[in-house]
């Protein structure tokens, strides 16, 4: 099964939230996996907002070594330039603390990020289940 | 309008009380179940009829053909009125459209029972007629639609007053307790709210009491932040409280510092600290 919500105005990104409740609580994640999930798919949909405009939020769960809930984030935006850079807690090309990548990093039990300038940008994290 | 057109409305004006008698009937037959009990019998008749005498008032003018023509208007207004009424009393917009399909079943029924000679020009009549109603029926679904935007509308304005009270819990003391999600909009309200009320209540403490926020994203932190900077440079001192365990195992994993910051877990807790800035103590009164 998976899901997909599109994001383009703000209100998308409470859709977005109540998603991963809704898929947290199908495979029973405790607690604070919810809302380490949650805060992460918040914060990365925003960028979609923020940066790109418009994307797409996928949810699926997937079977690898251990089961995972996996939430894949894709825009056609303009694309990050220095990943690298843009993973150090404080850098910022908006107006944003600047920890929303590297702190999202650090929420989730697997994260992956592909872009290049003009490329747009897909995230993808998850939580083992 | 041709011959047959005149002849139909004739048609309908003279069997004016069987189309009403069957449209009610149909309406309750098909209805769904506490329909009547929400309009009342009389008030379903009274709207049906003034439709019914609006639509042959307009059709005997321009036909049934000219719907869009402005003497069908009154018809289009009843339709958009009736609609608005009834969408507000709950209907969903099966209910409220079927109101109108059911009439077209009436018209052509009648016309079928009048057993007409010509019947090319009875098809004729019946896909003009079909198409007269789709058009009031599409008229009735864009009503429903406006106006359940206009109570989404407003209850999202009655939500955005409702979820900003600053309360004054001691003399100088005030708690905004903060529930649901903080998005910009929402914390620009509260943060005018609560600079508002420190001047106007003369308070020096400010509790935000953040239980009913469902996460602490960086922005939500950021305006949070911003909130309590604004309050300290009008000489409010703040405190956040209400702090789940998983809020701030997730504030730690991100990386919001919020050292700087006092912070209590529950909302008693800030409230003593605030009772001990004003020098104030709770007295156990042992003699009750």
């Amino acid at each position: 099964m998976i899901d997909i919500v599109p994001v383009a105005v703000e209100e998308d990104l409470v859709r977005v939230r109540q998603k991963v409740r809704q898929w947290a609580a199908t495979y029973a994640l405790s607690t604070l996996k919810t809302v380490k999930m949650q805060t992460a798919a918040s914060e990365l949909a925003r960028n979609i907002l923020v940066y790109a405009g418009t994307g797409t939020v996928f949810f699926s769960a997937i079977d690898g070594p251990r089961r995972e809930f996996q939430i894949i984030f894709e825009d056609q935006g303009p694309g990050i330039a220095d990943i690298e850079q843009a993973l150090q807690d404080g850098y910022t090309t908006g107006s944003g603390m600047g920890i929303g990548l590297p702190g999202t990093k650090r929420l989730v039990d697997h994260f992956e990020i592909v872009s290049a300038p003009g490329q747009g940008t897909r995230v993808i994290i998850a939580m083992r289940i | 309008m041709s011959e047959w057109a005149e002849k139909v409305i004739g048609i309908f004006s003279n069997r004016r009380d069987d189309i009403l008698r069957m449209w009610l009937e149909s309406q309750q037959k098909n209805g769904y179940r506490g329909m009547y009990e929400r309009i009342g019998e009389r008030e379903l008749y009274r709207q049906s009829n003034d439709l019914f005498e609006a639509m042959i008032d307009a059709a005997g003018q321009v036909g049934f053909a000219s719907v869009r023509k402005p003497e069908w208007q009154a018809v289009a207004d009843l339709v958009a009125e009736i609609t608005a009424q009834r969408t507000r009393t709950g209907f969903s917009v099966m209910e409220t459209v079927t109101y109108v399909f059911a009439l077209k079943t009436v018209l052509i029924e009648i016309l079928r029972q009048e057993q007409p000679d010509d019947i090319g020009c009875f098809v004729a009549e019946v896909v003009t007629i079909t198409h007269a109603l789709d058009e009031m029926a599409l008229i009735a679904t864009s009503a429903y639609v406006k106006t359940r935007e206009e109570i989404i509308l407003r209850q999202q304005q009655e939500m955005l007053d409702l979820s900003t009270p600053v309360i004054r819990v001691w003399d100088g003391i005030l708690v905004l307790p903060l529930i649901g999600t903080l998005d910009s909009s929402r914390s620009q309200v509260i943060t005018e709210t609560l600079l508002q009320e420190i001047v106007s209540s003369n308070s020096d403490i400010a509790i935000l009491d953040i239980s009913g926020v469902p996460l602490v994203d960086t922005l939500v932190a950021q305006h949070i932040l911003k909130t309590m900077a604004a309050a300290r440079l009008m000489g409010a001192e703040c405190i956040i409280s209400g702090i789940r365990p998983e809020i701030a195992q997730t504030i730690v994993h991100l990386g919001v510092d919020l050292s700087q910051i006092k912070t209590k877990a529950t909302l008693a807790g800030a409230l003593k600290w605030a009772f001990d800035m004003r020098q104030l103590t709770v007295v156990h009164n042992a003699k009750r």
